[in-house]
This record gives structure tokens, C-alpha cells and sequence, in this order.
């Protein structure tokens, strides 16, 4: 497959070439594992320092500094520290890492053991999606492949060090990709996100022990970041946004699928028409969720405007909006797990909020009152409004529901079913109005005559 | 409890009062201390708290430092600024700390407040007329307190399954259940039995029992009293009762040496329900489900209540009688019981001084401990025997000493209170040859066979106090009247006691203590209506310190031997 001109291919640099194969004989003649040759010889305190250096942050959906995360790992407490992979990629529009696994499971091994000797990680785990269990079955033979070689297990590449990786496979629910959530379901528990204080993971993670828990593409980067040293990495990117990020592109255009660029190399407008080759025939863009289904909706036919992280003002259109963390945030939404959905003309928003909807209904773990009952409501409201009961009033009545939810519960999925709620209505509060005006109409035509009689 | 030191106190501003409270405590229990109500549903101050249900948002501030420097941050009057969280915090586990300070009243919090209301009860049922819980539901407490008082919502309500059997004396309404966990973390940090759970998801999440396994655990019934709404019910009181119109009266359990005070739940007479009554230093909030059951004794068919006389039914100044005269006899032994209330044991013990006694015996009730609430004494008053004198050593199982002196002709009248002496070890050859004069609340085949007999009152229908395996000394108040023409056990010893010339009438309780702190120093200066709600601990006597006693370690005792575990 021929890589697309815009992109910048690091971690997908190998997947889907002609002849490249997940077998370690294909990667180590790709130069594989000879980053973590060379890592295992330095001192884990300096690599932990590259990672700072490269302002690498977190792919899983909250951006978070990585350096900054293993820095936090408490490492006075005596516990032995874990890493956990996380691979339970659940959200909406978000295809990633599965790839990676399939393709290349190798690469998130080397990127693993490289990141398990810099804060000196007693065992490792891939907490792997329940729905994939082929990706589960091709770890297992890798990780097998690579303990045959001293990659994985004892004494790794001939040193002191020594750590395992087990694959565990998740227990089949969106929650278990939150990190204190994956944690109580590694542990054997359902997934029921903890409270934060006191349960920070890096100090009081799995088994109550300091646990650094990254995203599976984060943790190729490492490898990468450790090859080409901190500073280099530091290059790639923008400043405080560095590195390349996998875009995965679904909806209305031409050719879905998930690409890699330099962060902030392009807009959202170059990403939808030059890579993606664009809308089907005849449509308009009308709105974009950049960053996975929880990340806010971005609407067409609006501008952007306001001052972004470092001071520049701005005033974007959609398709100006620069494809990095700091810029989506400014424009009101995120740059999240990565994944792209775009809507054009033919959509209706009101059913596609309801698609959402069911789906947070649906995943909510249930553990908190808010989230629990709200995330339910609000789809039993969109349900209602799709099956021909619209209300004038439903639309504040959607909005006043998501409020209710947004900053009050255990885990960020309360924000995560909130958002797009409140975005919905924000940005189509036209379209969800019309929907309940037609429908009275439609249903009493007379009504209005009868109003302006008894005046 | 022993003083907090003044370098463990936090001081911190809730509602811009100020209050200094030991390290560790949560903002909940620091504005209870200031009578400042945080309303709560799934924090239980005995439990983990999960910060589940919401409900205890507050507002947070710390004071603010520079991030550089680690220097406060003064305002312009010099003090120091306090940076407020953008979002509210759960009190319930929010530690307090210097300088800290809460708002429990802004609107921020009343719109938390009323949005976790108005999301509890959009999937609630209406049952509140027919459910056990209204009148003590914190569901309609808080709905009135903190909700909207209106509803917005349109939709169906999700259905649940509405009478699910938990176990053999806990039925579940899951349309009930707000899922605030507090059951299941009670079945697994107290009654070490793990067996319930929530499946499902979201809104659907629906309180359950292990596959296979019940709650049949002897605590199973705290997860009744804990449960905030009316999702879990016992099956004794199911249905029987309004809770506003029982009457609640402190008691304390009779199980074992333990003391685990208890509330009393009657009405007209009749008690529908035991529940433990919160004490830190004795059980907690939490009694054993077999305690609870202890009211049915008060009603049942063996209860005596008939007096009898020369081995015939009789009216009580006959049985009263007859009873005077064994007095009078030589070679007389006596019998007590570790279930007698301390007035009684000081009661007997002077009876039996007066009437010469041969020897007093006390029988002991030895079984296994269950390491929470019930001690391998199955008496809760064994302690108060040697306190007032009715005892000198700690009882045996086995009166087989008493046998051998019936056998030897040196006892040939039998003063018992309460025991059964074939359960003790006598022969019914040994009982034969003796005359006994029987005070007791049940028939047992002691009392088949006593010569005399006066009925008496049980736990739930008199005063009086027990001294607990901690020497704690604690108090239990009548619930119920007695059955018709039996006398409270007082005036029947006070009664007999005059049978002997020159004697005070002891039959009222305060009369008792007087009495008793004239004779025995423990009880010096104190009275019957002063003993704390909460128990008083009495200096214990030196040589009642190091005896043998019967218990392990139970909830909050740890014997001597053993050490009590750190925190
Ligand atoms: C509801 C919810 C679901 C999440 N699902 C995933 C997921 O599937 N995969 C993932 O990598 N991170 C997921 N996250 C983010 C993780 O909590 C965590 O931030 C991430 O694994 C950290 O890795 P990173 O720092 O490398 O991004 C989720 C977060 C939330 C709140
Ligand atoms: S916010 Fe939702 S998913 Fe997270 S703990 Fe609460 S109920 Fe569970
Ligand atoms: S639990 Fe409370 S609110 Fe619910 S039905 Fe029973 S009394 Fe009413
Ligand atoms: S049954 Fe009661 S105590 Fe248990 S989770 Fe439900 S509401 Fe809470
Ligand atoms: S009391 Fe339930 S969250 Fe605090």
C-alpha cells in the first residue's frame, strides 16, 4: 500500500508494506529490537529524562505529558511498579491500535520492554480489548517469539533486568479502557473506575502498587524516542505537541482509514479533502467530531476565533483547524483517541446524537448517580424525539441533563457522555427544534389558528 | 478514648466556621461536628467509601501557594489566598487539611444536590405507601431537603425485578435499590462473606447474589439497616409495622458478654423489631441477625408465667410463701446466672448471705466466639456476678462441686435463678433429694420439678444494667410491659429479702444503687440514671484483672493475651 504524500510514517512506517509480515524474523531484519539492545544498557533515570525531553504525550485520549506520568510513579514506597499496556481501544472512530497489534505486534513489545526498563517495571500487561481475540492469540505468539530471543522474560538481552508480559483479555465493556477502571478488571473486579484522590494510579495502581498505564501507541513511541533521543523526537511536531499522531478517518468521505502525520502538519480541511479524498459526490461538510466519539462536534458552516495556548489569535474556519492538541482544544473540542468522524449534508444530528446516546447508556458503568441515571436519560429523550414524540423543550431539557453530569462523577466518562450532548445542542439547537416543530405540526396542523382564536 | 493530641489536629473553615478535628477525618464528620448537615447515601461511617452515589459534593478551597517558590499567597488584608477547584469535591472522601475550606451551601452545590436527586429518583418506583422504608427513608428525606420538587422526566421507568430472595431472611427490590454498594462492601469488609454483587450496566445495574450462594451469613440483617432506602427488607418485620409508630427503646443484647446495645422497637406492648444502636466502642452500628430474634422470648410457649407452691400452681403470696419458708432452712445452696442484671446478682448475693447460704454457684455458657459480636460467653453479665460479691472465681460448666455436696447430705435446698441444674451436670437422682424454690422467665426441666416457683420479667421488660467482657458497665430500659401478675424481678428478691428482720425494701432500682454504692467501692458515686448512654468502664478490682476469662478476640476486645492490632 503506498503511504499518502501529507503523511509522516513512524509507527505505521512497516505495517501494510509489500512483504513486511508480524513474524520477528521480518522485524529484526527491519532493524527490530535493536533499540532495546541499546536501551537496556543506559540508565533508567536518563531514559526517563529522554521521554521528558520529548514532550511525548499520551495517544489514549487525554494528551497527557508521559514523561510527567512515569515521574509521578511512586518509587519511595518500596512496591514493585507495573506497566500496563493499555489496548482496550473501545472508542467510536477509533481503529488504531488494533493495527498495530495485528500488523506489527512486535514494535509494541520493543516500545513495551524499552518503557518497563526505564522505571524499572517488575512485570508488564496488555490489557487487550475482550472483542479481540485474534489480537490477543497474535501477542501471545509474539511475546512467545520474542522470549525465545531474551526480548522478553529473564535477563533481557543478556542484563540484570528481568520482566514479564502477560496478555490479559478484557472483560467485553467500554469502561475497562478508563485506567482505573482497566486496573479493578486486571485485578479481577468488575471495572469500576476508582476515585481519584486517592487512587492515582502511579501511586496506588495495581494491586495498590505505583503503576504507569499508556496507550499502546504511546508506548511504540517510546522505542522511537529512545532510537532517535529526546531532543531529535522533540523536533517532530510543534512545540508541546510533538511527535506524529495515527489519525483514523471515518464517515462521509471517499477513503476512510487511519493515517499517520507530523502533529499540526495539517488542517482538518487538508486531512478531509487531500488525504481523504474528500466528500462523496454532490455533499457539503456539515460537522466533524474530531477526536473519537466523546470529543465535542465541530460545526461547518462557523468560525473559530479566540487565542491559543501560546498567544496567537485565531480565526479559523473548520477545515483551517490545525490537526494538534492545543489547537483543537482552543477550537472547543480535542484532539482524543484520534479518531476523525466526519458528517456531511445527509445527516441528520439529532439521529446521530441518538447514536451516540445509546451508546454511553450502554457503557456507563454504572457506579455513580449521575453518569448511571443521566447517560440513560438523555438517551431515552433522543430515543423518544427519533420515534416521533419530539418536544419544543426537550432541547434545554438535553442540555440541562448533560450539566448534571459533566464534573460531578468518579471518571472522565461522565464528561465523556456529556460532551456530546452538549454539543449537539449547542451547535444544532436549529435542527433540534425544527425536528419538534414539524412534528407538531405534522400531528395538529390546526393548532395555530386555535391559539390565535382565544387570544 | 484516649485525648488527640494538639499537633494531630487539623483546623480548617466549613461554611466559614472554623473547626479542628484529628488528622484523617473526612469533611462529613468534621461538619457533623459543627452540626452542619452533608447529606450522603453511600458513605456509612463504619465502611470504604467508593464515592459512588454523589450525593456529598461540596465546594473545595485549599490555600494557595506559589508553584515555584512553595510561598503562600497572601490577598491584599494579608491573608492568604485560597484557590478554589473549579469542580466540587465528595466529602465523604475528602480528608481534612490545614487551611482547607468548604462551601455546603453555595449554589453550586444546591444545583449538585438537586441534579443527584432528580436522578435517583427518575428510575424509582412510587412505592413509598407501601414500602417498609418510609418514615426512616433517606431517599424521601433528602427529596424533600435537597430536590427540585418537581419532575421533568417523560420517559418509562426501567423495571426490575421487585421481590428477590437474598438469603433466608433478606428479600431485595431491585426498582428500589439506588446502588450505593453499602450492602455489598458491609458483606465484605464486616461479615468477611462475599456474596453480593451488581451485574449489569448503567442504569440496569441490578444488586445480586453470587450464583450458588446466599446471604445467610448471622450479620446478614445489617445490610437492612444500612441500606438507605427500602431495597432491602427483613423478612420478620416485612410489612408488619409503620416505622413512625414503634416506640424506641435502648437495650442491650443478651447474647453473649459482648453487650451490643441495641434499640427496641415495640408498639401497644408488642416488639416488632430489634436494631443495633451505634456505640464506637462495643459493636459499632451492627448486631448479630441471631440477637435480633431474641424478642420472641417475651411471647413464647414456655414462658412462665404461673406461680406454684408445694409442686401445685398457687397465687403469688402463696408461691412468695412457700418461698420464705425454704429461706429459713439450713443447709441451703444457691444458683445463680450470668444472665442476671447486676441489681439482681447484688439482690442474690445478699439473699444468700442472710439465708445462710451453704455455697452460691453460678453456671458458665462456654461455645466458640464468632470473632465479631459474639463471644464464647454466651452470658452477657458474668462480670457483674464478681463485681457485687455473687461470685468469687469464674463459674464452670459443670456444678459437679454442688452434685457432690446434694450427695454428701450437706445441701438440702436449692436456691435457682434462672438455670437449668440437669443442663449443668446434676443428676435427676441428686435433684430428687433436695427442695427447690425456682425464679426464672422460661420453663426448662428445672423448673418442671421445683417445689416453688416466681416467675420473672425477661431483658425486654425491666431496668437494669450488665457489665460487658470490656468491664463496661451499661444499661437496658423496659420496652414491653410483663405478662399479667408477674412480678419485676427486684420486688420478688426485695420481697423475699424481707422475710429476714430488720431489711430495707430494695425493690425500686435507685434504691439498689445506693445500696450498692454504700457496699462495694466499684460502684461508689454512681447511679442507675447516670450510667452513660454509651456504657461507663469500671475500674476493675485487682484480682478480678488477671482471671482466665472465656473470650477471644471479638469486634473491639482483644483478650490480655492477644495484642490489638495497630490503628
Ligand atoms: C471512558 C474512558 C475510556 C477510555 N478508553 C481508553 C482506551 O480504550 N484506550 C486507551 O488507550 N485509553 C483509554 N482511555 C484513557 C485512559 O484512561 C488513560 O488515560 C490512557 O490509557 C493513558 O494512556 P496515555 O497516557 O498513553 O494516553 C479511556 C478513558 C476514559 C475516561
Ligand atoms: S462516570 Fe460513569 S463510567 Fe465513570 S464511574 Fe461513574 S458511572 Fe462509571
Ligand atoms: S425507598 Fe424510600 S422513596 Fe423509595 S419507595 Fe421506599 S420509602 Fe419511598
Ligand atoms: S440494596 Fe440498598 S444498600 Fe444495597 S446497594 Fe441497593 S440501595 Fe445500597
Ligand atoms: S457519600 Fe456518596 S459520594 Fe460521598
Amino acid at each position: 500500500m503506498a503511504t499518502t504524500p501529507q503523511e509522516k510514517r513512524i509507527i505505521l512506517k512497516n505495517i501494510d508494506q509489500d512483504g513486511y509480515t508480524r513474524d520477528i524474523d521480518c522485524y529484526l531484519a527491519n532493524g527490530g529490537y535493536e533499540v532495546l539492545k541499546q536501551t537496556v544498557t543506559k540508565d533508567p533515570a536518563d531514559l526517563c529524562k529522554e521521554i521528558e525531553t520529548s514532550g511525548l504525550r499520551g495517544r489514549g485520549g487525554a494528551g497527557f505529558p508521559c514523561g510527567m506520568k512515569w515521574k509521578f510513579l511512586d518509587r519511595k514506597s518500596g512496591k514493585p511498579i507495573y506497566l500496563v499496556c493499555n489496548a482496550d481501544e473501545s472508542e467510536p472512530g477509533t481503529f488504531k491500535d488494533r493495527q498495530i497489534i495485528h500488523k506489527d505486534p512486535h514494535q509494541l513489545i520493543e516500545g513495551m520492554m524499552c518503557s518497563a526498563f526505564a522505571i524499572q517495571a517488575a512485570c508488564a500487561y496488555i490489557y487487550i480489548r475482550g472483542e479481540f481475540p485474534e489480537g490477543a492469540k497474535i501477542l501471545e505468539e509474539a511475546i512467545e517469539e520474542a522470549r525465545k530471543k531474551n526480548f522478553v522474560g529473564k535477563n533481557i538481552c543478556g542484563t540484570k533486568y528481568s520482566c514479564e508480559i502477560y496478555v490479559h483479555r478484557g472483560a467485553g465493556a467500554y469502561i475497562c479502557g478508563e485506567e482505573t477502571g482497566l486496573i479493578e478488571s486486571l485485578e479481577g473486579k468488575r471495572a469500576y473506575p476508582r476515585i481519584k484522590p486517592p487512587f492515582f494510579p502511579a501511586v496506588l495502581g495495581l494491586y495498590q502498587c505505583p503503576t504507569a498505564v499508556n496507550n499502546v501507541e504511546t508506548l511504540c513511541n517510546v522505542k522511537h524516542v529512545f532510537d532517535m533521543g529526546g531532543e531529535e523526537y522533540a523536533k517532530i511536531g510543534k512545540p508541546g505537541n510533538t511527535g506524529t499522531r495515527i489519525l483514523c478517518v471515518s464517515g462521509h468521505v471517499k477513503k476512510p482509514g487511519y493515517y499517520e502525520f507530523e502533529v499540526g502538519s495539517l488542517t482538518l480541511g487538508q486531512l478531509i479533502y487531500d488525504v481523504c479524498g474528500g466528500l462523496p459526490e454532490g455533499r457539503t461538510l456539515k460537522a466533524v467530531i474530531p477526536g473519537g466519539s466523546s470529543a465535542k462536534v465541530l460545526r461547518a458552516d462557523e468560525r473559530y476565533t479566540g487565542k491559543t495556548k501560546s498567544g496567537e489569535e485565531f480565526d479559523w474556519s473548520l477545515e483551517d483547524i490545525p490537526l494538534d492538541f492545543d489547537s483543537l482544544m482552543a477550537a472547543g473540542s480535542m484532539a482524543g483517541s484520534g479518531g476523525v468522524i466526519v458528517m456531511d449534508d445527509t445527516t441528520d444530528m439529532v439521529e446521530a446524537l441518538g447514536n451516540i446516546n445509546a451508546f454511553y447508556a450502554h457503557e456507563s458503568c454504572g457506579q455513580c448517580t449521575p453518569c448511571r441515571e443521566g447517560s440513560l436519560w438523555m438517551k431515552k429523550i433522543t430515543t423518544r424525539m427519533l420515534e416521533g414524540q419530539p418536544r419544543l423543550e426537550d432541547v434545554d431539557l438535553l442540555k440541562s441533563v448533560a450539566d448534571q453530569i459533566a464534573g460531578r462523577t468518579i471518571c472522565a466518562f461522565g464528561e465523556a457522555c456529556a460532551w456530546p450532548t452538549q454539543s449537539f445542542v449547542l451547535k444544532f439547537r436549529d435542527e433540534f427544534i425544527a425536528k419538534a416543530e414539524k412534528q407538531i405540526k405534522e400531528s395538529s396542523p390546526s393548532r395555530e389558528p386555535a391559539l390565535a382564536e382565544t387570544e | 478514648m484516649s485525648e488527640t493530641k494538639k499537633d494531630d489536629l487539623v483546623t480548617l473553615l466549613i461554611d466559614d466556621q472554623e473547626i479542628s478535628v484529628p488528622k484523617g477525618t473526612n469533611v462529613i464528620e468534621a461538619a457533623a461536628q459543627l452540626n452542619i448537615e452533608i447529606p450522603h447515601y453511600c458513605y456509612h461511617p463504619k465502611l470504604s467509601a467508593p464515592g459512588n452515589c454523589r450525593m456529598c459534593l461540596v465546594e473545595m478551597g485549599m490555600p494557595m501557594r506559589d508553584r515555584g517558590t512553595g510561598e503562600p499567597i497572601m490577598d491584599d488584608d494579608g491573608k492568604q489566598k485560597i484557590g478554589w477547584m473549579p469542580r466540587p469535591a465528595i466529602a465523604c472522601n475528602t480528608a481534612a487539611a490545614p487551611g482547607m475550606q468548604i462551601k455546603t451551601q453555595s449554589p453550586m452545590v444546591k444545583e449538585c444536590q438537586e441534579g443527584v436527586m432528580e436522578f435517583l429518583l427518575i428510575n424509582h418506583p412510587l412505592d413509598c405507601p407501601i414500602c417498609d422504608q418510609a418514615g426512616e427513608c433517606r431517599l424521601q428525606e433528602f427529596a424533600t431537603d435537597y430536590g427540585r420538587g418537581y419532575s421533568r422526566f417523560v420517559e418509562n421507568k426501567n423495571v426490575k425485578p421487585k421481590r428477590t430472595r437474598l438469603g433466608p431472611r433478606v428479600t431485595l427490590d431491585d426498582e428500589r435499590c439506588i446502588l450505593c454498594s453499602r450492602c455489598i462492601r458491609f458483606c465484605q469488609e464486616i461479615a468477611d462473606d462475599d456474596v453480593l454483587g451488581f451485574v449489569d450496566r448503567g442504569s440496569y445495574s441490578t444488586l445480586t447474589c453470587y450464583p450458588g450462594k446466599e446471604l445467610a451469613n448471622n450479620y446478614s440483617l445489617n445490610t437492612v439497616d444500612i441500606c438507605p432506602v427500602g431495597a432491602l427488607t427483613s423478612n420478620d418485620f416485612r410489612f408488619k409495622m409503620r416505622v413512625w409508630f414503634l416506640k424506641e427503646t435502648p437495650s442491650i443484647c443478651t447474647e453473649s458478654s459482648v453487650g451490643v446495645n441495641t434499640e427496641v422497637g415495640s408498639r401497644e406492648g408488642k416488639i416488632f423489631r430489634i436494631t443495633p444502636r451505634r456505640n464506637d466502642e462495643v459493636n459499632d452500628t451492627w448486631m448479630s441477625d441471631s440477637g435480633r430474634e431474641l424478642y420472641k422470648q417475651v411471647e413464647a410457649e414456655n414462658r412462665l408465667t404461673a406461680y406454684r407452691a408445694s409442686g401445685e400452681e398457687a397465687s403469688p403470696d402463696e408461691a412468695l410463701d412457700s418461698g420464705r419458708a425454704l429461706l429459713q432452712r439450713k443447709k441451703t445452696a444457691f444458683v445463680g446466672s450470668g444472665h442476671l442484671s447486676v441489681e439482681e446478682q447484688f439482690l442474690f448475693s445478699k439473699l444468700a448471705d442472710l439465708a445462710g447460704a451453704v455455697r452460691t454457684d453460678l453456671v458458665s455458657h462456654i461455645e466458640e466466639g464468632d470473632g465479631l459480636l459474639i463471644s464464647a460467653d454466651r452470658t452477657p453479665n458474668v462480670r457483674g456476678a464478681l463485681l457485687t460479691g455473687l461470685i468469687e472465681e469464674l463459674p464452670s460448666q459443670k456444678l459437679s462441686a454442688l452434685g457432690e455436696a446434694i450427695d454428701a447430705g450437706e445441701v438440702e435446698n436449692l436456691v435457682v435463678y434462672r438455670e437449668d441444674l440437669l443442663a449443668a451436670g446434676l443428676t435427676k437422682e441428686q435433684l430428687e433429694k433436695v427442695s427447690i424454690l425456682y425464679l426464672g422467665t422460661h420453663q426448662n426441666d428445672t423448673s418442671a420439678i421445683a417445689d416453688t416457683i416466681l416467675p420473672t420479667l425477661t431483658v425486654f421488660e425491666k431496668s437494669g444494667s450488665f457489665v460487658n467482657q470490656q468491664f463496661r458497665l451499661q444499661r437496658f430500659m423496659p420496652a414491653v410491659p410483663g405478662p399479667q401478675n408477674v412480678g419485676n424481678d427486684l420486688l420478688v428478691l426485695s420481697a423475699l429479702i424481707n422475710a429476714f428482720p430488720d431489711q430495707e425494701d430494695l425493690s425500686g432500682i435507685d434504691h439498689v444503687w445506693q445500696e450498692m454504692g454504700k457496699n462495694l467501692a466499684v460502684f461508689e458515686d454512681l447511679l442507675f440514671l447516670r450510667i452513660p448512654p454509651e456504657g461507663k468502664l469500671l475500674e476493675v478490682p485487682e484480682k478480678l484483672r488477671d482471671l482466665p476469662y472465656a473470650e477471644g478476640k471479638t469486634l473491639h476486645f482483644y483478650p490480655a493475651a492477644a495484642k490489638a492490632p495497630a490503628g
